[in-house]
């Protein structure tokens, strides 16, 4: 019966669907096939720029957001705006509160477009760079660079960044490897990152006993994940790799869609599935390290947030890489606006209201028994 | 080796020579020589475990191997000569058969760049040409036996590689779907001139659409000629281990088991049975 419906829906639908071949020749779907709708990115942009007015103007000190508006215009040259604010408030915009909703920004697009490559390299909607252990990788070496005297400010190749790189590489190949050798199914990778991340905490904790209690004290607030941000400094540094990597991730996730269909077939279709592999694991341990190195661990928000454009926008890697990256921004810039706002005049670390979120998340991706839709 | 096979037939559309594959340490295929010509349907047939796939999978260059593979020009194919419809093919959840069809033109692409409106159009004109236009959009995974494999076939299509590599094509399709689909390969191959090599699991419908078959048993090529002269039933009875006999219906070679003497049978079941 329900074919029988289903060929009479067919037919009616035909002369439809043949009205929709155009005269360029293409089939409608073939034409709509991966493209991102640029409705959905200014939609995108448009939550993301409201979350900014919202941190820009929420806190201790308010600030009008027409005046927030005008003084970021009359930053601009030959739009003729005159700023509003006064130069205290001007000074709370853009010394501590724009540097400190960028570096948000900047970290969870960071965080957010990594979850969704490795979520598609390793076609595992449950990766995340936390749960592979790249963050605890990448903590464990920013805790021996900040610990035993390497200090930021080596400018935009510092040295905590180049430890938490080589940290967050370590744990992610050993996940990797561990997966590899004991087979392929989607658990066995969660399973060994979770080894990974529970070995490389160990390290981190015995390299925080053997510090003093004041450089330990100050590890450990950075390790809770958190935006305090000195000025620009951190921006500077973060920024160069968010736009390098970033670039990166762009300009390669079609091969994220071409893996989806099992590394056989993607190499029967013309696709080096390791070296796609490689270069994406690579880009995002290299962007997640960074962000670790500036912010501490904010954890999930590399689950989450690729998960929630899977669910709102689609399947293809194509819209999730981009918007992710988006979204994780709009995402941890609203988190921050929580963490400064709810106990104050006190601040909870960020990294404890994303994990509050991303774990009763994560149990509902586990219940909705979705972990093959990659 | 390499000399005399590619001396012998300039004109093929590929060859091997002296394929090995081993896993681990045992051999699947041990040195494999076999050259197909442009436009000829080849059939490869042989017991579970002979080596057909493995032989599949390492010309689509899917596995290591030792020897050589390579085309009429002597260079090793890539993903722009072969195309490979898998047997069972993985179906990525939420991909619309027009996404799933784009797939194929990955081999034509830049390391950098995407689809083009060419590449959309070849899309478009596959999909048009195997009847699939209504189901562009269409979930990959809300697809019947028969379309998804139409789908997958519109996939290696939309490759344009001279080869066509089929991997027991029709193995979970009813008798109506495969014979539909091998007839669509068939059409296909007449007329854009492709060669396809087939592993094919029935020995009959080999015959039927197979300009030539290569026996394997044992990672080994046992026979290689035309359908009447392979078949022949005291070499199936010997590598497929069970009493086989050939018969020919008209034009077509029909290959069973030997009849078994049924008189040890009760006499219901002759007739009644609900089978």
């Amino acid at each position: 019966m329900g074919q029988m419906a289903d060929h009479l829906d067919d037919a009616a639908h035909l002369e439809d669907r043949a009205l929709r071949v155009d005269q360029a020749g293409l089939v409608w779907g073939a034409d709509r096939a991966f493209r991102l709708s640029g409705a959905v990115v200014l939609a995108a942009f448009a939550v993301l720029i409201a979350v900014g007015l919202l941190s820009a103007t929420s806190g201790a000190a308010g600030l009008p957001v027409a005046g927030v508006v005008e003084a970021l215009l009359a930053k601009l040259p030959l739009l003729g705006v005159e700023s509003s604010l006064s130069e205290r408030q001007e000074s709370i915009l853009f010394q501590i509160r724009l540097p400190r909703l960028v570096l948000g920004m900047l970290v969870g697009g960071s965080l957010g477009m990594a979850g969704a490559a490795y979520q598609g390299v390793f076609r595992n909607p449950l990766a995340d760079p936390y749960l592979l252990g790249v963050s605890a990788g990448a903590g464990f070496g920013a805790v021996l660079a900040i610990g035993f005297g390497l200090d930021l400010g080596w400018g935009p190749f510092g040295a905590v960044p180049a430890a938490a790189f080589v940290g967050a590489l370590l744990a992610v190949s050993a996940s990797a490897a561990i997966a590899r050798s004991s087979g392929s199914a989607p658990t066995t990778l969660l399973l060994a990152g979770v080894a990974m991340a529970s070995l490389f905490a160990a390290a981190q904790t015995y390299a925080l006993q053997q510090l003093s209690e004041t450089r330990a004290r100050e590890v450990l607030s950075w390790l809770f994940g958190q935006l305090n941000t000195s000025g620009w400094a951190q921006i500077w540094i973060l920024g160069p790799y968010v736009m390098v990597c970033g670039l990166f991730l762009m300009t390669h996730r079609r091969h994220l869609d071409v893996l989806r269909v099992g590394d056989d077939e993607a190499r029967a279709l013309g696709l080096n599935p390791s070296r796609v592999r490689f270069g994406m694991i690579a880009t995002s341990s290299l962007v997640t390290a960074a962000a670790v190195s500036v912010s501490g661990l904010i954890a999930f928000v590399g689950l989450v947030v690729p998960h929630i454009v899977r669910i709102l926008v689609g399947h293809s890697y194509r819209v999730i890489v981009p918007l992710s990256a988006l979204t994780g921004a709009a995402f941890l810039a609203f988190v921050d606006v929580g963490a400064r706002t709810l106990v104050a005049p006190s601040e909870l670390p960020i990294g404890v209201i994303t994990s509050f979120v991303g774990a009763p998340f994560f149990v509902f991706v586990l219940w909705r028994g979705n972990t093959t839709a990659t | 080796m390499t000399a005399s096979a590619l001396s012998r037939a300039p004109s093929a559309a590929l060859a091997c020579c002296g394929l090995k594959v081993a896993f681990k340490r045992h051999e699947v295929l041990c040195g494999v020589d076999l050259e197909i010509r442009p436009g000829e349907w080849l059939g490869l047939i042989g017991p579970n475990g002979a080596g057909k796939s493995t032989l599949l999978r390492a010309i689509a260059g899917l596995v290591a191997y030792e020897g050589a593979v390579s085309l009429s020009d002597g260079t090793a194919p890539s993903a722009k000569d072969l195309s490979l419809v898998p047997q069972t093919p993985l179906w990525p959840s939420g991909m619309t058969v027009a996404e799933y069809v784009l797939l194929g033109r990955t081999a034509h692409l830049n390391w950098l760049a995407s689809e083009s409106l060419s590449d959309r159009r070849i899309v478009a004109s596959v999909l048009r040409r195997l009847n699939l236009e209504h189901f562009a959009e269409r979930l990959v995974t809300n697809l019947s036996g028969g379309e998804a494999q139409r789908v997958v076939l519109a996939r290696a299509l939309a490759q344009q590689a001279p080869i066509l590599l089929l991997d027991e094509p029709t193995s979970a399709l009813d008798l109506g779907h495969q014979s539909a689909v091998l007839e669509l390969v068939d059409d296909l191959r007449r007329s854009d001139g492709l060669s396809v090599i087939a592993a094919m699991h029935d020995l009959s419908t080999a015959a039927r659409f197979a300009d030539r078959l290569v026996l394997i048993d044992e990672g080994r090529l046992v026979a290689d000629g035309p359908p009447d002269s392979v078949l022949n039933a005291e070499l199936l009875s010997a590598v497929y281990g069970t009493e086989l006999t050939v018969q020919r219906l008209s034009a077509e070679i029909v290959v069973l088991p030997a009849p078994r003497s049924r008189g040890d049978l009760p006499e219901t079941r002759n007739g009644t049975s609900p089978r």
